[in-house]
């Protein structure tokens, strides 16, 4: 074989190929899902235009006939509709690599000598890009319609934070239904099935007081209302839970970083899996 | 194993659940050779090749590729063998430019190299001037282009390709045809799966026929021919009238004559080409006027029906009613 030949991409010049950490790889999945956003700006519909009709629906159509009490509802709904994006990051996951698996993506990532985990990674980074963009959204139009963080920024970040790792507990929930389904179309079902009674059956967008008491005790144990009623405190967007209230909501912090763990031990094993048999075949 | 061969299925065996899809395969492709896989949909072409390139773990037995095993060392195959799977596995959303860049990350290659390497693919692959436009806007051939020079950013000395022509037009095909010999003619070991017979043909030095899991013959394209039948000579006669009289010349040369009176063809089994001359100049003294004569070897689709029962290629499904004709 000659040696003279110095093309790149020819045979004579076989470029050293080291494997690439992690991260390089995952960085690599990251940067191409949000070109993907870039190219397709109306993927991010579902955490903007979306959310914002939301935030004006409530503020404006439903909430003058809902009373918070200790609260203006404006600033009482915010956290919850935060959460709610946050939430719904878990489908945006899951469709995510449905089609991923289905148009051959993942099939011709794992021909490359790349660690396989990479893929997951690389997915959850995004969404969670994804869904942080939702909640910046939001929080610019919630300032705009009166929404502010009242008890300083150590509080402040700290809700943002508890955001985060509860969309990074709901992310291998997505994962495990993305690795199960076939279509795009059965994940978007599946997954909205599940999520709107989540978010809805919970202290997002009116206070559970009023709930039947059965009903009540579904909604306080709700994880989405712990992190709903500790973003509240932390932003002093609301009174804290009365005597009467479930006792998750009496400990809100505490309550959401553990559902966040629990939801994580539990989700992330059966994702794994999940994903791992899907790519055996 | 042989240092010679680069890749090797040794008893290749995938179920899914009761459906046996690959049931027991061996064969060895030697460096620098293409092998075709032949068969029919769902013959189990495609598991296989995922199986050698790692996709999907064997119920049983194992291959090497590259000298690496594949359950033991799917890494290190990973890293000797470039993949062009069935449904061509570009990025819609992603560019020409950026489709390479992004499996340049994935193989950790140096910036630099892609950089370079990107514009000799692109320009090598035609894809030049379309290089900064969404890949979703490519035509198939396009496609099928750039996921054969994203397959060959890291220069593999194996590639696998599945299916790589199926769905393209005549002149995309026999353009990928070209680039492939190029490949080989670079020292490039090629497994290719199809189900034309016309490619495997064209580009197996090898070819191994695969139906519903299993081995039923392997050798060179001649080979194959060879085990189908006898070769034949074949006369079109000039006119109709003459029918009678050439067969009645032919038989007296040949054990089996057969006519087909609406073309003023007859055939008659031959040994070569002695058989051949020989009934050329015993036309030549008789008179008999001739559109054409010839020497017609079975083709592979011959040797599929022969092999099989039944045809390989799906677009001469329709001609399975003249199977008693070819026979």
């Amino acid at each position: 074989m000659t040696t003279t030949e110095t093309t790149p991409g020819t045979r004579s010049t076989r470029p050293q190929i080291s494997p690439p950490s992690l991260l390089r790889a995952s960085t690599t999945i990251v940067w191409r899902n949000l070109v993907h956003i870039r190219r397709m700006p109306e993927m991010l519909l579902d955490v903007t235009v979306q959310s914002v009709m939301f935030v004006l629906l409530f503020a404006y159509v439903f909430g003058g006939a809902i009373t918070a009490p200790g609260a203006d509802y404006k600033e009482f709904l915010l956290p919850g509709i935060m959460v709610q994006t946050m939430v719904f990051s878990s489908a945006i996951v899951a469709m995510g690599l449905t089609s991923d698996l289905q148009k051959g993506f993942v099939d011709r990532f794992k021909s490359l000598p790349v660690p396989r985990s990479a893929v997951l990674v690389g997915r959850s980074i995004s969404s969670l890009i994804h869904s942080s963009i939702g909640v910046a959204v939001m929080a610019v139009t919630g300032l705009l319609i009166g929404w502010r963080v009242r008890n300083g920024v150590v509080d402040g970040v700290l809700a943002f934070a508890l955001l985060l790792l509860f969309g990074f507990a709901l992310i291998w929930l997505g994962i495990w239904v993305g690795s199960l389904m076939r279509t795009v179309e059965a994940v978007q079902g599946f997954m909205f099935t599940v999520m709107f009674p989540l978010t809805f059956v919970a202290n997002t967008f009116v206070p559970t007081e009023s709930m039947p008491a059965w009903l009540r005790t579904i909604s306080e144990w709700n994880p989405v209302s712990a992190i709903t009623q500790a973003c509240r405190e932390l932003w002093g967007n609301g009174p804290a839970a009365g005597a009467d209230a479930a006792w998750p909501l009496q400990h809100p912090v505490l309550v959401s970083i553990g559902w966040s763990l629990l939801l994580t031990a539990v989700f992330a094993p059966l994702a794994v899996s999940a994903f791992r048999r899907r790519s055996r075949d | 194993m042989s240092a010679s061969s680069a890749v090797e299925a040794i008893d290749l065996v995938k179920h899914f659940g009761d459906n046996r899809a690959v049931d027991g395969v061996s064969f060895v492709v030697p460096t620098g050779s293409v092998l075709g896989l032949l068969g029919p949909n769902g013959a189990g072409k495609t598991t296989l090749v995922r199986m050698l390139t790692t996709l999907s773990v064997p119920t049983s037995g194992t291959g090497r590729v590259a000298g690496f095993d594949i359950r033991e060392q799917p890494n290190d195959v990973r890293r000797s063998m470039g993949l062009t799977g069935q449904a061509a596995t570009v990025d819609e959303l992603l560019t020409g430019r950026e489709n390479i860049r992004l499996i340049g990350g994935l193989y950790g290659l140096s910036r630099s190299y892609v950089r370079e390497a990107s514009e000799h693919l692109l320009d090598r692959f035609d894809l030049t001037a379309a290089a900064d436009r969404m890949a979703k806007t490519y035509s198939g051939g396009m496609r099928r282009r750039l996921d054969l020079a994203v397959s060959l950013l890291a220069t593999p000395p194996i590639l696998f390709l599945d299916e790589p022509t199926t769905g393209l037009d005549p002149q995309s095909r026999s353009g990928l045809w070209e680039v492939l010999r190029e490949l080989v003619g670079e020292g490039t070991t090629l497994v290719l799966t199809t189900q034309y017979l016309e490619e495997a043909d064209h580009l197996a030095d090898e070819i191994v026929v695969v139906d519903k899991g299993r081995v039923i013959a392997a050798g060179t394209p001649t080979q194959l021919k060879d085990r189908a039948g006898q070769a034949s000579v074949v006369v079109t006669l000039t006119s109709a009238a003459d029918l009678d009289q050439a067969a009645e010349l032919m038989r007296s040369h040949s054990s089996e004559v057969h006519v087909e009176r609406g073309s003023r063809r007859l055939t008659a089994q031959a040994g070569g080409l002695g058989d051949m001359t020989r009934i050329a100049a015993v036309f030549e003294r008789s008179g008999i006027e001739l559109d054409d004569l010839g020497l017609a070897r079975p083709s592979l689709d011959d040797v599929f029906l022969h092999l099989t029962g039944h045809r390989a290629d799906p677009s001469s499904a329709s001609d399975q009613t003249t199977e008693g004709v070819a026979q």
